[in-house]
């Protein structure tokens, strides 16, 4: 594999830029691997990673039936945070945000993760309570989660509106310094090209249509529409759509999709330094390196797949970012996308083997890229060893068999 | 602008409505003496379709009629004719 250095940019400077390596190969189909991955994107290219890094195991396809990181991985608004609720979560994702601050290095690409914080903008007294628990369940686990007051809310975000006089005052605030923003596809070019490099191979345009199992009922492989590949293993990792993948093995989850939508901005001059989560006003928003506003709201109320945003949720989400900052009043939007997110029946994820043999599932992401490393993480353990790491064994599947419910009002930034 | 074919007030704003989830089968009368899996199922299971579903929505800020009815959850379409409300 070609390194990334300033040397090798400087190389292939004076070659006009055309010796640069493909960052990952295009091989055949084979006919068996010991373990298939559906779905390419940041959780499925990592989990191929560190089966390939922690567990030796190389002989392994990842399987995607778009382009590499076209689902979730590139429609999200990059946010990594851990200040969630509960002791499991806080665990798990300020893991992952550990990670995220190596991955530059281990990956030999430049994420571009910014670690700029993140302000909660509170302006009712339940959302007080609320992030003061949870502030106080972040400082039990040795997490950075801390209230601040209006007026360091106002230091930090010196554009934001003045509404002592308004119906919603700003009451306080609460800050994690270590929440930051990254490059998206960046990670996903530098876990496939990293997994790609250890032997693992990426197919793109194979659409996995069927999961094969024995008479005894265990995974033998998949069919795709490039034809059967046999698998000892197999880990669905299809962000949205696991319900119709999981039920090609007749299995059933009590995960529902959603259509969760974002928008840019023109670029404007850097205004805002931080990443701001207004969780009353329903907003979140954040300034790209290039200058483009970044924002998104609530998801539409009901289940969809439509990955279009919707006009009546952009106009709420619209009029709360001008209600914040009046400044951006004449800004013009870009673009504006959706993207299918899950939830599972208790808002946290499922990473997990299942009821079926050699058959494991990473689902009911609703934010899932802050968790692309430590998921693809405990995933890959998950499938080496056929029994869940200490970190996402909270988050196995059998929690359902007995309603043992781990709910998480962290997950959802907006409300 | 979605609209909700709400059956007794005709078409309206869909921000009239608050969404109540999938219309699943009658609530089982003798839950004690199911199948742990089968009530759990019937509890938290999704079908989660990519297609046409029946959902209840509810007219919280109109009339306050809670209805069925048949929607895409690709398009976000309603199934022209496809509402029913309890008597």
């Amino acid at each position: 594999m070609q390194r990334y250095s300033i040397f090798s940019l400087l190389r292939n400077a004076l070659s006009y830029h055309e010796g640069w390596e493909r960052a990952w190969r295009a091989p055949e189909l084979k006919p068996a691997y010991d373990v298939v991955i559906i779905g390419a994107g940041g959780h499925g290219l990592a989990c191929a990673y560190y089966l390939a890094r922690d567990h030796g195991i190389t002989n392994v396809a990842v399987l995607e039936r778009g382009w590499l990181g076209g689902g979730n991985t590139g429609r999200n608004t990059t946010t990594i945070r851990s200040n969630y609720l509960r002791d499991e979560s806080i665990k798990f994702f300020d893991a992952s945000v550990q990670l995220y601050e190596e991955l530059s290095r281990e990956l030999n690409i430049n994420i571009m993760f910014s670690q700029r914080s993140q302000v909660d903008v509170i302006q009712t007294w339940p959302k007080l309570r609320d992030l003061r628990r949870r502030s106080m369940a972040s400082e039990l686990q040795g997490a950075d989660y801390r209230l601040i007051s209006t007026e360091e809310v106002y230091r930090r975000i010196p554009i934001l509106a003045d509404l002592q006089r308004s119906r919603l005052p700003v009451i306080g605030g609460a800050v994690q310094e270590r929440a930051g923003v990254a490059r998206h596809d960046a990670i996903a070019w530098g876990y496939a090209r990293q997994a790609d490099a250890a032997g693992v191979e990426i197919h793109q345009n194979t659409e996995v249509t069927g999961i094969a199992r024995s008479p005894r009922g265990e995974v033998t492989g998949v069919e795709t529409n490039r034809g059967a590949v046999r698998a000892g293993k197999v880990a669905i990792v299809v962000a949205g759509n696991t319900t119709q993948v999981a039920a090609m093995a007749q299995l059933r989850l009590p995960i529902q999709s959603y259509n969760l939508q974002a928008f840019v901005s023109e670029p404007i001059k850097p205004v805002v330094h931080v990443q701001v989560n207004c969780p009353d006003a329903g907003m979140y928003v954040s300034q790209s390196d290039k200058g483009e506003l970044l924002a998104g709201g609530a998801i539409d109320q009901a289940s969809s797949f439509r990955q279009t945003p919707r006009y009546s949720v952009l106009e709420d989400a619209v009029t709360a970012l001008i209600e914040m900052f009046p400044i951006f009043r004449r800004v013009k939007l870009m673009r504006q996308w959706g993207g299918t997110i899950e939830f599972a029946y208790d808002a946290s994820p499922i990473i997990s083997k299942t009821p079926v043999p050699g058959l494991y599932v990473s689902c009911g992401w609703w934010g899932g890229f802050k968790a692309i490393p430590i998921g693809g993480r405990t995933l890959a353990y998950t499938v080496a060893r056929d029994e869940p790491h200490p970190l996402n064994a909270p988050y196995s599947l059998q929690r359902f068999d007995r309603l043992n419910f781990l709910m998480e009002p962290g997950t959802v930034t907006n409300r | 602008m979605h609209l909700v074919p709400c059956p007794w007030c005709g078409e309206r704003h869909e921000s009239e409505f608050a969404y109540a989830g999938e219309k699943k089968s009658p609530r089982p009368l003798d839950a004690g003496s199911l199948a742990d899996d089968v009530w759990i199922d019937y509890v938290i299971g999704r079908a989660n379709p990519r297609g046409v579903t029946r959902e209840k929505w509810w007219h919280v800020r109109g009339c306050g009629l809670m209805f069925s009815i048949e929607r895409d959850t690709r398009s976000h379409e309603f199934v022209a004719g496809s509402a029913e409300a309890p008597r």
